[in-house]
């Protein structure tokens, strides 16, 4: 065991927790939220859509399995920080190259541990979300509160500009992979696939590319017109980080893009900001849903799927034209939209992460689905 | 899916007595089956040989039928019930087994019975290896290299295939009976021929052995409609190789990537749709190689299980109820999750603490048997504990056990403790063996090994437990000598105390390091405010707030007790179960919980047994599951203002832990510490006796060898031994002559070494009864007279017991009821209270007073229709017998008799000869009008089946060749053919008895155990004589006949007993009836 160094968490209501530090030594602020998957950090640690987020762990032991070189979900970590309850003091996978302290400090990620996170949980459950700021280079409370209300925070913020990619490009990975689950491959000839990355993950091309697409990745603020030029057979929409609202642009994209009857899947924030260009409303959840184990009823077959789920803001039913868009899932904790179809045009998202990288795969063959949506349109468009 | 209505009556099939591999998880799943399935309006009919479990509670079914778990007798219950369907996913393998044969007779279709819950041809798919290997194969799960043989040539085709070391699993046995790992082909040969025999159908698997594999289990659950969760993963400590109810196991799983384990997940979904479980949970089992991370699955269960058990405890999703609700007609959609009230129960539980459960061994039972662990299951119980890390839950989980460990070293036996000599610690390469083969020390082995300089890696070479749990592990033996960097206890700073604590070291392994007092490290962490707080299990890692009370310690920051004003009693439950404390005592916690309840009182149950109905979090009001220690009950009793705590009812465990409870302030309801330690002090409880004028056996104190055989020559053998303070009669022994003694002191000081001797005259050949009785300070009523089969000198638990006594004179019985009521009030009884008498010459003898709950108290409470266990404890509460209406002592018209069920089988090489010393795991009831059925019905539940023709043979030793002529000349008259040894069948022969003649063993062929061997012999009398050379050869007999599944009785009692039962049963047949039916004549009887 390396000599520990105090890191200190610091929540808006004043409260502080004191416990060691491990990763990058540093500072930082962000929104707290808690994630209940039990297994899949590293999935969790590279997911763009918690930038802006330091995300605290329920389960107590972390870095079990180390980091390795396959179960990454993008270039690096856009999050602001990780608490866990206890930091793993040895690596056992076969797969595993580093461990994670090692690779949080390469990844410029601040590490908390030792701190009772389940009292931390019970708070945030109990107040919601709330602005937090993590740092072992400065331990003095005032002064991190005082940091820590110079933060602007995430709502209304647009924080996609921040993780989606730098230029167009390709994406092929996922044809044979042995670690997605089995998808057919539906797809007649290779439909051509615009994915708008407003922070994607990697599983989200993967099974993309596994289900017959020949994908291409435009940045978030792709205008719709390039896009149109381009001649795509179909659109994808993909997750990530923050506040829908302030992403005027993407909603004016889609809305572009959609009406011309581009056949249209969407996931997460490629959800939310597919029901504002619909007309509808997205609201900040007190906590949000961050985990593995999320009931959702797809209300068309009665049948539940337990997803992945990770998002803060959340789509008003009461807000959406029920003559045009229908609301196919619910979250069946909460009864809050899961998912949503339009009545006319070839379009249907999901809130939740049908890609799973972390958590269950039940809802992996929504690729497949949205494959069979391409394939049946070509069909009646020719 | 909304519920069936077009079912009304359910027969829930229960799972018989406690076995190994078959425990009282299937009390726990029985129980929320008939709960859940009441609570929906069905009418519930059970059928359960097993008087001890709570589901057969008159209250908890509508008919409830304590008869044999068999198919012959379940069809009849059938054919007079006529129920709409039988669940048979509750009962564990027994009741599987009974559906399958009920279908395969045609039974079900007869009468028109749906199977629910699991269906015929699913059963099969996953029991039957065949088909479950192409189940397997078709949803592309790999499956280990394996054949099947039917015999021993094809056997040997198999493993010449796929080569050695391979798996030997005999098809349709309990807890793996009968199978094994053979490294070698003689130990091929020796396996495989033990599991042909124990299996069924007579059907082995051999499989490639996978030894050394990580291995895993997942609990799913399955609707109609079609929606699948995973409730819980959990990985072995122990690799593969040693049968998962014998390895240490964690919660949740812990070495494993998220695709890993999502890849597992989709392969449990994909099995368990193509094996067809259409509804409920299932368990399956997988291997997954360490080096490369390829995956095996090794087995599939396709109902409640042990491992539902663990995982319904673990995470605080009721796995058993959820089933049953399933099984008529729910989704688990429309069923709410109980703990969090407002989300459904459809989701997979996330939990934010650690759980390790540890098996509980008997060896020390069966000194003759082979303690290694492999493929067939071993141990007797478990416990299970949790923590905010896998060091606190691994320790909480050792001293939960209660075998002298108090956590991971540092108990008085620990060779490694400071101090203790160096000639006592074993070296590296002993140590390096000990990993290598497992047993239940091999965790201690881990710690040894580490103390003793083998780094990591070799202790992960040797035992290949994975790296992660080593490094844990290693980490807490660092904390252990960290404390050696301190002269004293005094010196120790709060922040290495609160560093211990929280890696799970007890005061009690903090004082014996220090050389001190627990209660003065108690004393000083309170001093420095070190003191644990207490989470919540909630099913979903605090996410959603829970309305359901049920908590564990931990050191941390923030406590989730709520205070509430009414008034609670705190009930301590009984830990892992073992021989000796089993599920009895789980009913008697349960049942005060029950009636306290319902007068009002908040309980607070506390145990660490997650097979038990008590920690159901809805059995209780809160539920502490923590190890039953005075550190960890005060910390609880800490928390809350508790009018006082109930310790008679959980066996000895609570009542180890009563007198230092008591000293720290909790109030001890009902008997005080001081009344039961004055029974216990042979010299306080001798003059006790000599004051009310009540005979005991002669007997004497000693605390040396010496005088020990000082006191055996003034007293005259034969002789009781045993040391003071034991449950079970662990130690104890009838000698006959000082060799004996000698050799019996020399090893009882180990038992109890801060304990003396007892010596007693033994009253040989002397009737035994038992007796249950309550008082309640004024008034005294006897609950039950129960008179042994067995003569005295049998230990109670192993004895065949009838209520009312069947040949007392009634003037010995009401000296019973006299000695029994002024002993109550002498002693100061509040409760319950158990007396032991032996009767001799008409003259009657106290053997044992136990002022708490016994053993019999769940049996003699279903013999007479009320809750002994709920009287008793609404009178330590401080309610009169008179406000609660039990004034009269209630002898039924009927017979009830208890017979025993032994875990011979599972330990190969133990003769069955039984003595003082308890063997038995469990025990069934018969209950009959007429005597001689209500003992045969009794065996027939324990699977000693009488024969109602054929082959008798008779071998006694030579004080029972008199009085065995009268039983032999009642089976002749029956019309049996008599065998017998020489000297038996000149003795029978000389009284006119016609016996033909078998040879001994070594007189010629063929002998007396070949003709057992070939099915021959259809009952066994044999009883042992004390000679040591003859033993050898009456154990070679015993022994087959427990491998032919032959009864046996050693004792003439018995055999006379079962004489009558094979009469009276060969007369008017076997009649089945219900128990409230029972009941109700009962309530007639009295009101006339």
């Amino acid at each position: 065991m390396s000599a520990t160094k105090p890191c200190l968490l610091v929540l808006e209501d004043g409260s502080t927790f004191e416990g060691t530090h491990f990763g990058h030594d540093g500072e930082s602020c962000g929104e707290l939220v808690f994630n209940t998957a039990m297994s899949g950090y590293q999935e969790i640690l590279t997911d763009p859509s918690y930038h802006g987020q330091i995300v605290l762990m329920t389960y107590p032991l972390i870095g079990n399995t180390g980091v390795n070189t396959e179960d990454i979900e993008s270039d690096g970590c856009d999050l602001q920080g990780f608490v866990v309850r206890e930091l793993s003091p040895l690596v056992s996978n076969q797969r595993a190259t580093v461990d994670l302290s090692t690779w949080l400090d390469e990844q410029k990620v601040v590490g908390l541990a030792g701190v009772d996170t389940r009292a931390i949980v019970r708070k945030v459950r109990t107040h919601g979300s709330l602005r937090a700021i993590l740092s072992s280079v400065d331990t003095d409370r005032e002064s991190l509160l005082k940091k820590l209300g110079g933060w602007q925070g995430i709502a209304g913020r647009d924080l996609v500009r921040e993780v989606t990619c730098d230029s167009v490009h390709t994406w092929t990975e996922g044809l044979d992979s042995p670690f997605l689950p089995h998808v057919e491959r539906v797809a007649v000839g290779s439909p051509r696939l615009a994915v708008l990355d407003f922070g994607i993950k990697r599983n989200m091309l993967r099974g993309l590319a596994a289900a017959g697409f020949d994908v291409t990745v435009y940045p978030a603020s792709t205008p719709a017109a390039q896009v149109i030029e381009a001649a795509h057979d179909c659109l994808f929409l993909s997750n990530g980080p923050g506040d829908p609202e302030p992403l005027s642009y993407a909603v004016d994209t889609i809305r572009e893009l959609t009406q011309t009857g581009l056949p249209t899947f969407g996931i997460c924030l490629g959800h939310q900001l597919t029901a504002l260009a619909l007309g509808g409303r997205t609201v900040k959840m007190k906590f949000g849903h961050h985990g593995a184990n999320q009931p959702v009823i797809d209300l068309t077959t009665e049948r539940t799927e337990i997803t992945s789920q990770n998002h803060s803001f959340v789509v008003e039913e009461d807000s959406l034209d029920a003559g045009k868009v229908e609301v196919t899932h619910v979250n069946l904790n909460d009864r809050t939209v899961e998912g949503l179809r339009h009545r006319e045009l070839p379009l249907f998202t999901v809130q939740y992460h049908p890609e799973a990288a972390p958590g269950p795969r039940d809802a992996f063959y929504l690729f497949r689905r949205f494959a069979e949506m391409v394939a049946s349109h070509g069909t009646a468009a020719s | 899916m909304p519920r069936r209505d077009d079912l009304q009556r359910i027969l829930i099939i229960g799972a018989g007595p406690i076995v190994i591999g078959q425990a009282c998880e299937f009390d726990y799943s029985g129980t929320q089956a008939c709960k859940a399935l009441r609570e929906e309006g069905y009418e519930v009919l059970l059928v359960n040989s097993n008087p001890a479990t709570i589901m057969t509670d008159p209250e908890f079914a509508d008919r409830t039928y304590i008869e044999p778990v068999n198919v012959d007798t379940v069809a009849r219950i059938i054919e007079r019930e006529r129920p709409d369907a039988i669940l048979p996913t509750m009962g564990g393998q027994t009741a599987l087994n009974v559906a399958v044969g009920l279908h395969e007779a045609g039974v079900l279709e007869k009468f028109g019975v749906e199977m629910i819950g699991a269906k015929y041809d699913v059963i099969q798919k996953a029991e039957d290896r065949d088909l479950f290997k192409k189940a397997m194969e078709k949803v592309g799960a790999a499956v280990p290299p394996s054949g099947i043989a039917y015999t021993l040539d094809e056997a040997r085709e198999v493993v010449s295939r796929i080569g050695l070391p391979c798996v030997i699993r005999p098809a349709f046995t309990l807890g793996g009976s009968g199978g094994g790992i053979a490294y070698n082909p003689e130990e091929f040969e020796r396996i495989v021929n033990r599991g042909l025999e124990l299996s069924r159908n007579s059907e082995v698997l051999i499989e490639k052995s996978i030894a050394g594999w990580k291995e895993f289990e997942l609990e799913v659950m399955r609707d109609r409609k079609d929606n699948v969760v995973i409730v819980c993963s959990i990985e072995n400590l122990d690799p593969m190789g040693v049968h998962t109810g014998d390895s240490i196991t964690v919660a949740p799983q812990q070495t494993l990537t998220d695709r890993e384990y999502q890849e597992m997940r989709d392969e449990s979904l994909a099995i368990i749709r193509e094996i067809g479980v259409e509804t409920g949970g299932s368990n399956i089992q997988f291997a997954t190689n360490p080096e490369n991370g390829d995956r095996i699955v090794i087995e599939v269960n396709p109902r409640v299980s042990r491992s539902s058990a663990l995982a319904s405890k673990a995470t605080g999703f009721p796995i058993a109820k959820m089933a049953a609700k399933l099984a008529v007609g729910y989704s688990l959609d429309e069923i709410p999750n109980d703990i969090t009230k407002e989300t459904p129960a459809c989701f997979e539980p996330s939990i934010d603490y650690v759980v390790v459960k540890m098996p509980r061994f008997a060896f020390e039972k069966f000194p003759e048997a082979d303690d290694t662990l492999g493929t067939q299951m071993k141990a007797v119980g478990e416990t299970m504990a949790i923590g905010r890390n896998f060091k606190e839950a691994l320790q909480k989980a050792m001293r939960g056990l209660e075998t002298g460990d108090v956590g991971f070293g540092l108990s008085r036996k620990d060779p490694f403790r400071p101090g203790a000599p160096r000639a006592l610690m074993p070296g590296k390469r002993e140590l390096r063996k000990q990993l290598a083969i497992p047993t239940a020390e091999r965790i201690q082995a881990v710690r040894h090994g580490l103390l003793a300089g083998l780094t990591e890696a070799e202790v992960h070479d040797a035992s290949r437990i994975d790296p992660w749990f080593v490094r844990h592990m290693a980490d807490t033996v660092k904390l252990e000598l960290e404390m050696s960097e301190f002269a004293s206890f005094e010196d120790v700073p709060a922040s290495a105390l609160k560093r211990w604590k929280s890696a799970g070291f007890s005061d009690v392994q903090l004082a014996n390091h220090f050389g001190t007092e627990p209660a003065r490290v108690r004393t000083r962490r309170r001093e420095l405010g070190i003191l644990p707080v207490f989470k919540r299990i909630d099913t979903c890692a605090a996410e959603f707030e829970s309305y359901t009370p049920y908590l564990y310690s931990t050191y941390e920051s923030e406590c989730e007790v709520v205070e509430t004003p009414a008034p609670k009693i705190m009930v301590i439950g009984g830990g892992p179960n073992r021989i000796g404390q089993g599920i009895e005592f789980d009913y008697c916690c349960v049942q005060a919980c029950i009636r306290l309840r319902e007068q009002g009182y908040e309980i607070i149950m506390v145990n660490s047994n997650p097979e038990t109905v008590s920690t159901d979090f809805d059995t209780s009001d809160q539920l502490f599951f923590e190890p039953v220690t005075v550190e960890d009950v005060l910390h609880i009793h800490e928390t809350q203002a508790v009018q006082g705590a109930i310790v008679q009812f959980g066996g000895q465990t609570p009542l180890n832990i009563s007198l230092g409870l008591k000293r720290a302030g909790v109030t001890i309801l009902g008997t005080s510490p001081e009344a039961i330690d004055l029974v216990e002090d042979r010299e306080k409880f001798k003059a006790l006796l000599e004051r009310l004028d009540i005979r005991q056996p002669e007997s004497r104190i000693a605390v040396t060898a010496e005088g020990a055989e000082q006191a055996a020559a003034e007293i005259g053998y034969p002789l009781v031994v045993r040391p003071s303070y034991v449950l079970g009669g662990r130690g104890m022994e009838i000698v006959y002559d000082r060799r004996a003694l000698v050799r019996w002191v020399e090893e009882a000081t180990e038992a109890s070494p801060d304990h003396p001797i007892l010596i007693d005259r033994f009253l040989e050949n002397a009737i035994e009864v038992d007796v249950d009785a309550v008082y309640d300070g004024k008034r005294f009523v006897i609950g039950g007279i129960m008179e042994h089969v067995e003569p005295a000198g049998i230990h109670s638990g192993d004895s065949t017991s009838i209520l009312p006594p069947h040949s007392l004179p009634d003037a010995v019985v009401d000296v019973i009821r006299d000695h029994t009521a002024r002993l109550a009030e002498a002693v100061g009884v509040l409760g319950l209270m158990n007396v032991q008498y032996a009767v001799k010459d008409g003259e009657v003898y106290v053997i044992e007073v136990n002022p708490r709950a016994s053993r019999t108290v769940p049996f003699v409470s279903k013999a007479i229709g009320i809750s002994l266990a709920g009287v008793a404890a609404r009178v330590m509460a401080g309610e009169s017998l008179e406000e609660i209406g039990f004034t009269e002592e209630i002898v039924p018209e009927y017979w009830s008799v208890k017979a025993p069920v032994f875990p011979f089988t599972k330990f190969p090489g133990t003769d069955i000869v039984l003595g003082p010393e308890m063997k038995s795991t469990g025990e069934v009831m018969g209950i009959d009008a007429n005597l001689g059925c209500a003992v045969y019905k009794a065996f027939d539940a324990a699977s000693r089946t009488l024969p109602l023709q054929g082959t008798v043979f008779v071998s006694v030793c030579n004080r029972d060749k008199e009085s065995v002529a009268d039983v032999a000349r009642a089976f002749h008259e029956l019309g049996f053919k008599l065998l017998a040894t020489p000297g038996t069948q000149r003795s029978l022969e000389s009284q006119g008895i016609p016996a033909a003649t078998v040879f001994k063993r070594g007189e010629g062929r063929p002998d007396v155990v070949d003709v057992i061997s070939n099915h021959e012999v259809h009952l066994v009398i044999n009883s042992p004589s004390n000679e040591p050379e003859a033993r050898v050869d009456e154990k070679a007999i015993r022994t087959a006949a427990l491998l032919r599944d032959v009864p046996t009785l050693t004792s003439v009692f018995g055999a006379r007993i079962v004489a009558t039962a094979v009469e009276s049963m060969r007369r008017s047949g076997m009649r089945v009836r219900s128990m409230q039916e029972f009941h109700e004549e009962l309530q007639a009887a009295r009101a006339t």
